[in-house]
């Protein structure tokens, strides 16, 4: 029974990638065009340690797995759709606002103080996973600042691969530089772990595990408590969104070095 | 081939619930709606009780195929009678993009350019307002003193199907009753053992296979999709659905009845400039350019963003029927341009509209499953109008389910004709389409008899009106000539297209005298630019191709290849061996090709079978 885990995912959303995102000023600050318009999804760093987190716990019967995630519920609801017919687990929704760019040490105490929440949960056992960075507004420290709060100091970020061992101790995978691991061998829970892409693909689509986390999943979120973000005095001065610049043309007689000659100098034309 | 792949038995899973929807547009989203409201308002009602599950509450799922409920294409301009019956209290401001209609206005548009196909008579005709230029002509365009009452949508709602079907699937989410799950394709119908082969019934749903290479044979991860078995199967998937063609397969349609009408409407959203003096809720409808047979519209959302578009329809002869092109000439005649001009494209979409209306009705109900909304023959082409028919026809079906929970009584073709097809048969819905039925006949007979047609259905509610011979849709589109003018072009437009890599009908405008696109990479983009924009197109692994031919050689014969020319997404494209092929990646299910075949195997249906697929657009805004 040493490998039964609990271990409590947090994940944040983030507009759909594929739309046309464009930052704007409003009176809380900066923040994207539209963005309740938009549809979200699960933010993609934190969708895999979802993923991890349920390979995990099917691999170690007897675990459970919680979804911890702030915002609108109505967002909430709408990203659950897609995500729930992927892994099996419970939600535990806060909800929040959506847009601009909060503090993460207010992201980090609503989220802390939601897990400490959760009925049943083993300390013992706790894993608290998340992602290492987030598409839209990684902060870059959200996670560690839930595992201070919680007052767990393991911490490992930029993770690949965890492997359990029998005696409850674990070993994870860690990037570093240069495209390389480095490895750490972490005693046992609790421990944070902020996952980078992982090594798991996008479960298929499961209509059975659908309807079996939806029974939850709409009464918890008629049940979510909702919190403010305090700014904390926090403001920023500029937000930027990567620049996309699109220029199409169709060649046919150009050769392969000529092309990738051309694409250089376009690229180069930025940086000067 | 996917469906003979499919047809493989594996170790399927199943699951039994009460109540199973294909698709999620308006029509389901009237269904649910319907259901919901009554039903929350004492959820312990016995009436509400699963079958299937005894002691649970009623087990109702929804199957959508797109990535997004918020992935829908339309216009969209609707009275919203059945849509407000449903939500009294609506306030368009609850509903993004939402705005009440303020001002209506139908333009006959003049073609500046010269390029566009007009008969002898329409050139009188332009010819004539032409001497009146500064009186009645304006911008190239004349606007017509007042708007026929078919068309007007007084009161009604300027929309995003996009995000009306977002806001309408929270509301029923939240309701906690019902379940709706997006990118989830629906393969087609399950039949019940049936040895005679007589029974028009349907026992639920099979869901697409996942895991799959493009073939549909099983590779890595292979999971067989599911068979959802119900009490009823409501059959909501729009005008090109797999389960609503299955089933015309299957149980063929009324006597005399066909479909051969189609259309393909594709749409820009566009930003407006700062300056702009187009009000939110303005609705335009144009007629005339950039071809005759071509309607357009212009709708204006809140927040200076604007929906323009045109329909392309079947009964426009021509093959190389290029409608990205068509559309970009379209916002630039000076009508539009003057105030479009220095926005910016946010988001693109097409999709096909079933046009045949009353001749295409299917049967209506069978036992076990009952179709609502354009698959079953209600959108309305006098009016142009379906998002709030296709609500209608799915909240009458809400009610007629109602009724039968409430009596204790089964499904049955019998119990659901006497309660769902009879609302529908003394409502609005079916008195507009007895007046449309016979309202396009005349464009079978040239684009002037056609709007006479029109004017004369429209005026006398139906009761006149042109007769006409509706050819299957294949044998709407004109062959290429070998000689003569036409010949000539094609062969300038496949010299022109060789020289510099660009698409057969793209290069067949040019060489028709349509001017280049000065393309300004905000709003006059390629269109293989626009699959990238404002929700880029893509298709989750693991699916099956969804476009098929059905007889490649007949492929590698066709002169007219309408299919690529009409490709709304460039996924169609002419392999090395002379057939069409297809990128699943950039489809975006407009369904266009299922209906632009030249070339019928069999004097009706077309060359290309399209099946459920995954993937597609991710606009929101359309
Ligand atoms: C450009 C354009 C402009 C239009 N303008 C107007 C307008 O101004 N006013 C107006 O009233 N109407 C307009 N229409 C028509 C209107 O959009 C349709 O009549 C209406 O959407 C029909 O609703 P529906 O629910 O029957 O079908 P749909 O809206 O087509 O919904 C069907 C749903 O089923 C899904 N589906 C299909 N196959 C499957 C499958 N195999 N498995 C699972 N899901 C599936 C589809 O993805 C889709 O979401 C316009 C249409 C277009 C294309
Ligand atoms: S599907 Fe084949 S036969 Fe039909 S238009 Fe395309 S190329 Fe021609
Ligand atoms: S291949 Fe896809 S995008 Fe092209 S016409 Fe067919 S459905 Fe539309």
């Amino acid at each position: 029974m040493a490998n039964v885990l609990h271990i409590v995912v947090c994940a944040g959303m983030a507009p759909d990638p594929l739309q046309t995102l464009e930052p704007t000023t409003g009176p809380n600050g900066p923040g994207i065009k539209n963005e309740m318009v938009l549809p979200a999804v699960l933010d993609p760093w934190a969708a895999s340690a979802l993923y991890e987190a349920a390979s995990l716990a099917a691999k170690n019967p007897g675990s459970k797995v919680w979804l911890v995630s702030l915002g609108p519920k109505a967002k909430l609801q709408q990203v659950m759709m897609t995500v729930a017919q992927k892994v099996g687990f419970e939600l535990v929704p806060v909800d929040g606002p959506i847009g601009g760019f909060p503090d993460a040490h207010a992201t980090a105490a609503a989220l802390a103080d939601a897990i400490e929440a959760i009925p049943g949960l083993d300390r013992a056992r706790l894993l608290v996973f998340g992602g290492w960075e987030s598409a839209t507004r990684g902060a870059g420290v959200t996670l560690q600042l839930v595992g201070e709060r919680l007052g767990i100091v393991d911490q490992f970020q930029g993770v690949d691969q965890i492997t359990l061992r029998e005696d409850g101790s674990f070993e994870v995978l860690e990037r570093v530089e240069g495209g390389k691991h480095q490895v750490s061998v972490c005693a046992g829970a609790p421990a944070v772990l902020g996952w980078a892409t992982g090594n798991l693909p996008e479960p298929r689509n499961n209509p059975q595990v659908g309807m079996a986390n939806m029974r939850t999943i709409m009464p918890a979120l008629q049940k979510a408590k909702s919190v403010a973000l305090e700014a904390n005095g926090l403001k920023y001065v500029a937000v930027n969104l990567p620049r996309q610049q699109r220029e199409t043309r169709v060649e046919k007689n150009l050769s392969a070095e000529e092309i990738a000659r051309e694409i250089v100098e376009w690229i180069e034309k930025d940086n000067r | 081939m996917n469906s003979a792949a499919q047809t493989v038995e594996v170790d399927r899973q199943t699951m039994d619930v009460d109540i199973v929807c294909a698709g999620f547009g308006p029509a389901t989203g009237g269904f649910l709606t319907t259901l919901t409201q009554a039903w929350s308002q004492n959820p312990a009602d016995p009436a509400f009780e699963s079958k299937v599950a005894p002691g649970m509450p009623l087990q109702v799922l929804c199957y959508e195929r797109a990535d997004d409920l918020a992935a829908g294409v339309s216009g969209v301009v609707t009275r919203a009678e059945g849509i407000r019956t449903s939500f009294p209290a609506l306030d368009p401001a609850e509903v993004p993009m939402a705005a009440p209609i303020r001002q209506e206005r139908v333009f006959y548009l003049l073609d500046p350019i010269g390029a566009s196909r007009r008969s002898l008579t329409l050139r009188m005709g332009d010819f004539f307002l032409g001497l009146g230029k500064t009186l009645w002509v304006k911008d190239s365009a004349f606007e017509l003193p007042w708007t026929p009452v078919f068309l007007h949508k007084h009161g009604g709602l300027v929309l995003s199907i996009g995000q009306f079907n977002q806001w309408v699937g929270s509301q029923l989410m939240a309701s906690g009753l019902v379940q709706i799950w997006p990118g989830t394709p629906v393969s087609g119908p399950i039949f019940p053992e049936d040895p005679g082969g007589t029974k028009r019934a349907v026992a639920g749903l099979r869901l697409a296979d996942q895991g799959v290479d493009k073939h549909g044979i099983p590779a890595e991860g292979y999971m067989p999709g599911m068979n959802v078995r119900a009490q009823l199967t409501v059959v909501g998937d729009g005008p090109v659905g797999a389960v609503g063609q299955r089933l015309d397969e299957r149980f063929g349609l009324p006597a005399g009845h066909a479909r051969r009408e189609w259309a393909l409407g594709m749409k820009f959203v566009i930003e407006l400039p700062e300056d702009t003096a187009l009000e939110a809720g303005t609705v335009w409808h144009t007629f005339g350019f950039p071809e005759p047979e071509i309607f357009g519209f212009l709708y204006v959302h809140p927040e200076r963003l604007v929906s323009a578009g045109i329909f392309v329809p079947s009964w426009m002869g021509d093959p190389g029927r290029t409608v990205y092109r068509y559309l970009q000439h379209y916002i630039q005649h000076p009508l539009l341009w003057q105030h479009l001009k220095g926005g910016a494209l946010r988001s693109w979409g097409a999709k096909s509209l079933e046009e045949s209306g009353k001749h295409g009705e299917p049967f209506l109900a069978g036992d076990g499953f009952a179709r609502i909304g354009e698959g079953s023959g209600s959108t309305n082409l006098l009016t142009g109008s379906g998002v709030d028919e296709a609500w209608t026809t799915g909240a009458q079906l809400g009610e007629a389910v109602l009724e039968l929970l409430r009596a204790g009584k089964p499904f049955t073709q019998q119990n659901l004709s006497e309660t769902y097809e009879k609302r529908r048969r003394a409502s609005w819905v079916e008195r507009g389409a007895r007046e449309a039925e016979n309202a396009r006949n005349g464009f079978y007979g040239g684009f002037v008899r056609g709007l006479l047609g029109m004017g004369l259905a429209g005026l006398t509610g139906g009761r006149l009106s042109l007769a006409a011979h509706i050819p299957p849709a294949p044998k709407q589109i004109r062959r290429f000539g070998a000689y003569g003018k036409a010949g000539l072009k094609l062969r300038e437009a496949a010299a022109l297209a060789v020289a510099d890599g660009r698409p057969l009908h793209d290069a067949l405008m040019t060489a028709r005298g349509w001017p280049e696109i000065p393309f300004d990479g905000r709003l006059l983009v390629t269109q293989q630019d626009a699959l990238l924009m404002g929700g880029k197109v893509q298709a989750m692994p693991g699916f099956a191709d969804h476009v098929l031919f059905l007889d490649r050689n007949r492929c590698i014969q066709c002169r007219e290849k309408t299919c690529i020319a009409m490709c709304s997404g460039q996924a169609l494209t002419l392999g090395d061996d002379g057939a069409p092929a297809f990128e699943r990646e950039k489809c975006v299910h407009c369904g266009a090709c299922l209906w632009n075949c030249a070339q019928s195997p069999d004097g009706e249906r077309s060359n290309i079978e399209f099946v459920a697929g995954s993937g597609g657009l991710h606009s929101a805004e359309n």
